[in-house]
């Protein structure tokens, strides 16, 4: 028996996300937490080093969706039938009362177009286009959702398409919403998707040179320590947080 | 002054043509200068980021014909903070004190989309025991009514001076003045307010404030009208708006705009009637619209929407006389901020109640303060998209949750950033001079477009 095992920082049994039960419902992981207080190595005596938590998502939901989430759902998989698209949504999201559909990439232009055109779907207004990035949602983790308002039926409605990091590609949808311009630019600009076919895809925000994607998770926050009264305050990411 | 003195840029050649720097009364260089030319198909200016007519620094690129602009872009960018990757690395509850820095103008419906979200996914949305309280959400429409007319009198004021309506500029200030007197009466400050909490508002209404507001009231209904008589009808101001910027409604839905300049073709979209939020079903107003799609039906838009949000604030004045003394937070302790500020003799400060509570009398009150005040609480793993109607359209925030004490991800919509948009497609084929007019009546606010 080695030094390290007697030690009485020991490790703790291994509880990876598989032997953690699920909560009820179908749930998405999309990462582990570990510890409590964001301590780090052997300045941690809060005696919650060990702790290793999934992070999840809230899960699949299941027919009936409920209310006019049906009525949606239905007419975009008629429509998609239509248009040659066997499985129009793969998964779909109902939490807080507001729907998501998870869409293939591929798919999103032939689905953002039918949900607009669409008599029975009729989404008008593409509202934003905001980048999520998942590091550690591995093979999607750059993820785009649109936001999606029917002005006719007062409905709103969540797409959500994701890329892996090494592809960061998305197809435009300039095309169907020429409202998405700017806000795919900002995507890129922010995150590193690409949006194939965008008319003109630059940054917008950020300086033309700018190297990195700012609204990454893996990209630094910045900062300087601050003195103050003889003591040292260091950047905001750099601050002991709780996680 | 001539351009060959400018020290930093005088004329200049280049691959693409000559480069004049243009600073003011040199005019006649330029003229010369063109007149030089054998060949002037096309001008490129280059206009702000700094040009006072530009509403801070939105820089445009126009491609002129004589006076008449052929392409027009914007260049922005030059006031991004970086707003949203900070609120990454704070609180849930510090969040509102970035987001409401974004659109200067409009600091409560910053706060208001983004607690909005959180709220939706603490689940204390509803109407229950256990959610917002009915005085929490009535001091929001109040504060967000007189914010809305804050943000209309400097949109109509800008507008107004860039055309060379000056008392338009002073009038529309001197009202805005006594919004912001208001707010700094309810919230501290007149701007940056970070009021609006999740779970409900920082701070009870002060006393005295109700009658500050009816007055206020009365006084607008007093000045009001005096925009109505200088602009409405008046010859130059209409010749200069009318048919100016002229976006119809299916533009507006491809391109994304909502608010004002969507009202002003005729279409009452408006989402505190369509998707009511904080109880804005239960107040009586109108939606205002126009029919003409131009710059003109949106100053009058927005002039009519200031009657409405005057109806709006004296509902919900008469309903805060009768919630004297009730919360104004959440009644859950895990959420609600711990204590209220109190007014000290040297003005505003900690509450010496609660100091004493938690200093001299318990200690399980004092590692609870801590816990939330530094820690924050926790907001289950999701996302929330709620969007509230701006005075510029539809402001909303995508608020990312992945269980944790902080924001995984916010990113707010802008109505000004999507708005803008449409500055190609109302400035081309129009006179130079018209662009300016086109977009005022867009009404951009950077702070929000660059966030």
């Amino acid at each position: 028996m080695s030094d390290e095992d007697k030690s009485p920082e020991q490790p703790a049994v291994e509880q990876s996300p598989d032997n953690v039960p699920a909560p009820t419902g179908e749930v998405r992981e999309v990462g582990v937490r570990h510890g409590m207080f964001g301590v780090r190595g052997t300045g941690d005596t809060s005696g919650y080093g060990g702790l290793v938590q999934p992070i999840v998502l809230p899960g699949d939901a299941q027919r009936p969706y409920g209310g006019w989430y049906d009525e949606v759902a239905d007419a975009l998989e008629h429509a998609a039938r239509d248009a040659g698209l066997e499985v129009a949504v793969p998964r779909v999201v109902v939490h807080r009362g507001e729907i998501t559909f998870h869409v293939r990439r591929e798919d999103l232009p032939t689905v953002a177009r039918l949900l607009r055109d669409d008599e029975r779907l009729r989404f008008e207004l593409c509202s934003s286009v905001s980048g999520v990035h998942y590091p550690d949602d591995t093979g999607a983790e750059l993820h785009a959702v649109y936001h999606l308002l029917s002005m006719t039926y007062n409905r709103r409605i969540r797409l959500e398409v994701a890329a892996p990091d090494a592809d960061p590609h998305i197809p435009s949808t300039v095309a169907i919403y020429p409202t998405n311009d700017w806000h795919e630019r900002e995507t890129f600009d922010m995150f590193g998707i690409v949006f194939d076919d965008h008319p003109a895809l630059t940054r917008i925000l950020m300086p033309d040179d700018w190297p990195g994607h700012p609204q990454r998770k893996d990209y630094p926050l910045g900062g300087i320590p601050v003195e103050y009264k003889g003591g040292t305050v260091p950047p905001p990411d750099q601050r002991r947080s709780y996680n | 002054m001539s351009t060959d003195q400018d020290l930093y840029a005088g004329s200049s050649e280049t691959s693409e043509g000559r480069v004049f720097t243009v600073s003011g009364q040199d005019w006649d260089t330029i003229a010369e200068g063109l007149a030089d030319e054998e060949v002037m198909e096309r001008v490129v200016v280059n206009m702000g980021p700094q040009h006072p007519s530009t509403h801070g620094v939105l820089r445009l690129i126009l491609e002129l014909e004589g006076e008449t602009v052929t392409e027009a872009r914007c260049g922005i960018g030059y006031l991004h903070t970086g707003i949203e990757k900070n609120m990454e690395y704070r609180s849930w509850t510090q969040g509102v004190t970035f987001c409401t820095r974004m659109d200067y103008l409009s600091p409560f419906y910053n706060e208001m989309t983004y607690v909005l979200g959180v709220e939706r996914l603490l689940g204390i949305d509803g109407q229950g025991d256990d959610s917002v309280p009915e005085k929490a959400q009535v001091m929001r429409v109040l504060l967000m009514e007189l914010n809305r007319i804050s943000s209309h009198l400097v949109a109509i004021a800008t507008g107004g001076m860039e055309i060379g309506a000056l008392t338009v500029m002073t009038i529309g200030f001197r009202e805005r003045e006594l919004v912001l007197d208001l707010f700094e009466l309810i919230t501290g400050l007149r701007m940056n307010h970070a009021f609006i909490r999740p779970g409900g508002v920082a701070q009870d209404l002060p006393p005295g404030a109700l009658d500050e507001i009816r007055g206020f009231v009365a006084l607008m209904k007093k000045r009001l009208p005096e925009y109505a008589d200088l602009c409405n009808a008046n010859p130059i101001f209409k010749a200069r708006l009318e048919g100016v910027g002229h976006l119809d409604l299916a533009g507006c839905l491809a391109l994304g705009l909502t608010g004002p300049v969507l009202r002003s073709t005729g279409y009452p979209w408006d989402l505190r009637k369509s998707q009511p939020y904080c109880g804005y079903e239960t107040y009586e107003f109108d939606v205002q619209t126009w029919d003409t799609a131009d710059s003109y039906g949106r100053f009058r838009v927005r002039l009519n929407e200031m009657w409405e949000s005057l109806r709006i604030v004296e509902q919900a004045a008469d309903r805060l006389a009768k919630l004297d003394g009730a919360p104004v937070m959440v009644g859950d302790k895990k959420i609600a901020w711990p204590s209220q500020l109190a007014i000290g003799s040297d003005g505003m400060g900690n509450s010496l109640d609660h100091i004493r509570h938690i200093m001299g009398e318990s200690m399980e009150a004092l590692i609870h303060h801590f816990k939330l005040v530094t820690e924050g609480f926790r907001v289950p793993a999701g996302q929330a998209y709620v969007p509230v109607e701006s005075p510029r359209g539809e402001l909303g925030a995508h608020v990312v949750s992945d269980g944790g004490t902080r924001p995984f991800r916010a990113h707010f919509r802008d109505p000004s950033f999507t708005n803008l948009q449409a500055t190609s497609v109302m400035a081309e084929g129009g006179m130079v001079a018209d662009v300016i007019v086109a977009i005022a009546s867009i009404d951009p606010v950077m702070g929000g477009v660059d966030r």
